[in-house]
């Protein structure tokens, strides 16, 4: 074998090695949603076993799985709509008539990420409290859409721009107002770029593990919150818990795999692409 | 008809003043050609036509109607851009349609525009194609086709030919010509070619640095510039220029000093000029000869064959280098030495100021409209 | 909205249209105020609560006392403790991932076979929930008893370790450490594939062997992207919150108890709003140092 292929297979080697260790725990959990409750907590743990589904069944048959499931759903995808309907229109503006102020409101969208929750979590939940929005859905959408607000606007500004100015401005040569320019060129034009930033915002807003646990309850919470829950589980529970969160995850799983450059976009602000 | 009329405009970008207060007219079915150096606001102008900028000061006139804030899309115009701009994610059908389907046009009617554009154009075979899998002229093409099938009042064109390979560019110039030709179609075109500009326009506008530095026929041009800077940007290769004084001032000539003691008479009119001041000769390469008998003599450094002509690079006895044009047949190698002589009918005064001197002489040609225009100013 | 000098002020001065700015700003109003409600109305009124005394149970007896509270903060151990404990945990956090990232996309920047999947396996633990991931640690892997970690101790003979009741910050940190190593290494993954071939051509060509290409062409060029990775990380590790709320709730007493979680166990176990927002205020003063550097590196890297 060559210098090369050996060190090809080296690599190998110690790639899957980490590969797999890091993702061991992951794999564990799935694992043990497939055994009964009583081989899921036995000594010593085994790898080897009869598969069931007894678990997942269980866990659909508690309606409540899936109310957490759909507020979860209804979440992430409504605040990230919610997001985009107000994020285009804004980066519209600022990445084709971009003013000297621009780069300074950009800037200051983004620094409102870095307030940390706790730091407003009392008037919020007082607010919240008031207003009745405590354990309701819409109130947590809220909340959500403006805490990836500044994100879903940098993204979209980002691949706003990479779209050629010219190409809009021979739209208005052709007789395009506003309304034609953003409906007939640049949405069709910039459609990756909106999928991978909604990507990126139903998985922040699914994953979101702050207000969802402080502002719901068992009406509004999602699978974040429902989780959480079995933080004292009774040791017979494990097995079922693992059936749970794999569903929980699964979804999210498969759109980290799909969405893995524009996280590095959207989570480093562009400094990194 | 479609005239423009730009009145005293003015245009910055924040402080810088990019225009400063540009004033022509356009007549209908005239093809204009806006040139000058990268930076002179040649486009910038040509947008503030189109409404892509907006005015600073001063107004926009198209056909009598006042356009200063009429938006782009409401103008009547039609652009071909530098770089096409088409629509990526449209068929070459669908990027030509657009207007018209903005417009609310019916599809039969949209079809049959779209059509004739393409016969005009040769794009028929072309009408399903993404412009992803166009070659650069067939681009070209569509961009322009796009622009036809509007029927504007008035085509604007921005550096079209500059992204294409040369052989590509002279075809599309005569397109272009036979084009404005067939359309009898008011053109506005902006490049920084003086060769397009000089066998494309009718009338061209000559920029530097925001302002018009001359505007005529391009024969107008050629034959009479007004100063240097228009004596230098017309004509390739460029005319040669030469630091020197008045020895005499007659009334239909000045005589100027060469160096080795010759002296050349051109048939200027004197005007303020006494001997001793300080002008500028100028003499176009194909407007020098080799001349046994001449005293002023120099070497010849490069020899540059295109096979049908020759230019020759002459250093004179005094350093100055002078470019002249000579017949492909001539065996002129580098390195000999020879004669410089002037055709002086055809020679160039300019003073101090580096303004042009009134030639004593109108050049026939440069009064000719290039095109018989029917109906409009006549010839 | 003013834009500066007024050029009709100036002699002879060429008058400039202003009208287009004007036309956009209707587009940009819902999020620029939205955002704008979202960052002073909460503040203002944390700021507002910290000087009062007001506790949500006992709603009735409200007043003004000054900086009471803060006093009563910083005089607090448990505050000492929790800053320490925050300091600890994304210290801890950040080295190692920082350390095994780069390691890691160095690593993965070679061709293997099977790279692809790898990576994905790699990154994996980033999607999953916070709450689920601390379940995950804390019921499967490090459970005293029917854990996986207790079983593979005892069959090499040793001690088994009740991480959550002997250890709980180091285990707090180990479970975020694993959510965020895939972080930071798709982040200098994607910066060390972004570093021009020629330029380790070029160095092989001067015979640099692996470790001084590590260290003379990679490091380098991997600054910015570690800085960006240390600062966005210390942003959201400031506020680890989940992990600890599922696991040991900052237990045993205040073992594991950060920043964040002192701050909310005041707000919503002892309702005491004046407390709470007191120690609000200092976690945003805190957060806001990190911001500020944060915000001067971005402003030099963004285009706009």
């Amino acid at each position: 074998m060559n210098r090369a292929l050996t060190r090809k297979w080296i690599w190998t080697v110690l790639a899957w090695g980490v590969a797999l260790l890091v993702f061991f725990p992951i794999f564990w959990m799935v694992l043990t949603s497939f055994k009964t409750e009583i081989e899921a907590v036995s000594t010593p743990p085994r790898l080897f076993f009869q598969p069931t589904l007894e678990n997942y069944v269980a866990v659909q048959q508690r309606a409540n799985y899936f109310s957490y499931a759909w507020n979860s759903l209804y979440l992430s995808f409504g605040s990230t709509i919610v997001a985009l309907v107000i994020a285009v229109p804004a980066t519209y503006a600022m990445a084709f008539f971009p003013t000297r102020r621009t780069k300074d409101t950009l800037l200051w969208m983004l620094s409102t990420k870095f307030m940390p929750p706790v730091g407003v979590l009392v008037p919020i939940y007082i607010i919240f409290r008031d207003l009745h929005l405590l354990d309701v859905r819409e109130g947590l959408l809220i909340v959500y859409a403006l805490i990836n607000l500044p994100i879903v606007v940098w993204m979209l500004f980002s691949f706003f721009k990479e779209v050629p100015r010219e190409i809009l401005e021979a739209g208005r040569m052709d007789g395009a107002v506003a309304r034609d320019e953003l409906f007939h060129l640049l949405l069709p034009l910039a459609l990756p770029g909106i999928a991978s930033t909604s990507l990126l915002a139903i998985i922040l807003s699914w994953n979101e593990a702050f207000w969802s646990l402080n502002l719901t309850a068992s009406q509004a919470g999602p699978l974040t919150f429902f989780i959480a829950s079995f933080s004292s589980p009774e040791g017979l529970f494990w097995a079922k818990l693992s059936a749970a969160s794999t569903m929980a995850i699964a979804p999210i799983l498969v759109f980290g795999w799909m969405s893995q450059r524009q996280l590095v976009r959207g989570l480093t602000f562009g400094a990194v692409k | 008809m479609a005239t423009v009329k730009i009145e005293n405009v003015r245009k910055s970008f924040g402080q810088v003043e990019i225009i400063k207060g540009v004033s022509l007219g356009i007549e209908d079915r005239e093809f204009v050609v806006f040139v000058g150096p990268s930076g002179c606001g040649k486009s910038t102008l040509l947008r503030l036509i189109a409404g892509l900028e907006e005015i600073s000061s001063g107004d926009v006139f198209i056909d009598g109607e006042r356009m200063n804030d009429v938006p782009a899309a409401k103008r009547g115009l039609a652009m071909v851009f530098q770089s096409y701009a088409l629509y990526p994610h449209m068929t070459v059908a669908d990027n030509m349609a657009f207007s018209l389907r903005l417009a609310r046009v019916p599809k039969t009617e949209r079809d049959r525009k779209v059509h004739e554009a393409a016969r005009i154009l040769q794009l028929e075979p072309l009408l399903a194609r993404k412009p992803k899998e166009l070659s650069g002229g067939q681009r070209q093409r569509v961009a322009i086709g796009r622009a036809i099938v509007r029927n504007p009042k008035v085509f604007l064109f921005d550096e079209p030919l500059s992204n294409l390979d040369a052989a590509l560019r002279v075809q599309m110039r005569v397109e272009l010509t036979r084009l404005h030709d067939d359309l009898k179609a008011t053109m506005i075109y902006v490049t920084h070619d003086q060769v397009e500009a000089m066998t494309l326009a009718d009338k061209i506008v000559v920029l530097q640095a925001g302002g018009i530095e001359q505007l005529g026929s391009p024969l107008e041009l050629f034959h009479h510039p007004r100063n240097l800077f228009v004596a230098g940007f017309i004509g390739s290769p460029k005319m040669n220029f030469l630091r020197t004084t008045v020895t005499a001032v007659g009334s239909s000539a000045v005589s100027v000093a060469l160096p080795a003691g010759a002296s050349v008479e051109v048939p200027v009119e004197g005007g303020s000029l006494r001997p001793g001041s300080a002008v500028t000769l100028g003499v176009r390469p194909e407007h020098l000869l080799t001349s046994e008998s001449s005293k002023l003599r120099g070497e010849v450094l490069v020899v540059e064959r295109l096979g049908g002509t020759t230019y020759v690079h002459v250093r004179i006895e005094g350093g100055e280098m002078f470019v002249l044009q000579v017949d492909g047949e001539n065996p002129i190698r580098m390195h000999d030495l020879v004669g410089l002589g002037f055709a002086t009918e055809h020679c160039h005064l300019f003073d101090e100021a580096g303004l042009a001197l009134q030639r004593s002489l109108r050049h026939p040609m440069a009064d000719q409209k290039t095109r018989d225009r029917r109906g409009a100013t006549g010839a | 909205m003013t834009t500066g000098a007024s050029t009709l002020s100036a002699p002879g001065a060429v008058p400039v249209v202003r009208r287009a700015r004007d036309k956009t700003f209707a587009l940009k109003l819902p999020s620029i105020g939205l955002l704008l409600v979202w960052s002073i109305v909460p503040l203002v009124m944390t700021l507002w609560y910290s000087l009062q005394r007001y506790n949500l149970l006992s709603p009735g007896e409200r007043g003004f006392v000054g900086f009471d509270n803060y006093t009563f903060l910083l005089t607090d151990p448990g505050l000492a403790t929790a800053i320490w404990n925050t300091l600890l945990l994304v210290g801890s956090v950040l080295v190692v991932t920082i350390a095994a990232g780069t390691l890691l996309a160095v690593l993965f920047d070679q061709e293997f076979f099977g790279r692809g999947v790898a990576r994905v396996l790699l990154i994996a633990p980033f999607f999953v929930m916070p709450t689920v991931s601390a379940l995950i640690w804390k019921n499967l892997l490090m459970h005293p008893v029917n854990g996986l970690f207790a079983f593979l101790l005892k069959s090499v003979g040793l001690q088994t370790i009740d991480w959550f009741a002997d250890l709980p910050l180091t285990a707090i940190a180990i479970i975020v450490a694993w959510q965020w190593l895939p972080f930071a290494t798709l982040i200098l993954l994607t910066a060390i594939q972004a570093l021009d071939p020629e330029r380790k051509e070029a160095a092989r060509m001067d015979g640099a062997g692996p470790i001084s290409m590590f260290v003379f062409i990679i490091l380098p060029h991997l600054g910015r992207a570690i800085s960006v990775v240390i600062m966005i990380e210390l942003l959201f590790l400031l506020s680890i919150f989940a992990e600890i709320f599922v696991t040991t709730s900052g237990g045993p007493g205040n073992a594991s108890t950060n920043l964040p979680f002192l701050i909310y166990r005041y707000a919503l176990l002892d309702f005491d709003v004046g407390g709470a927002s007191a120690g609000g205020v200092l976690a945003i003063v805190l957060a806001n140092i990190v911001a500020i550097f944060l915000m001067r590196f971005l402003s030099r890297t963004i285009e706009a």
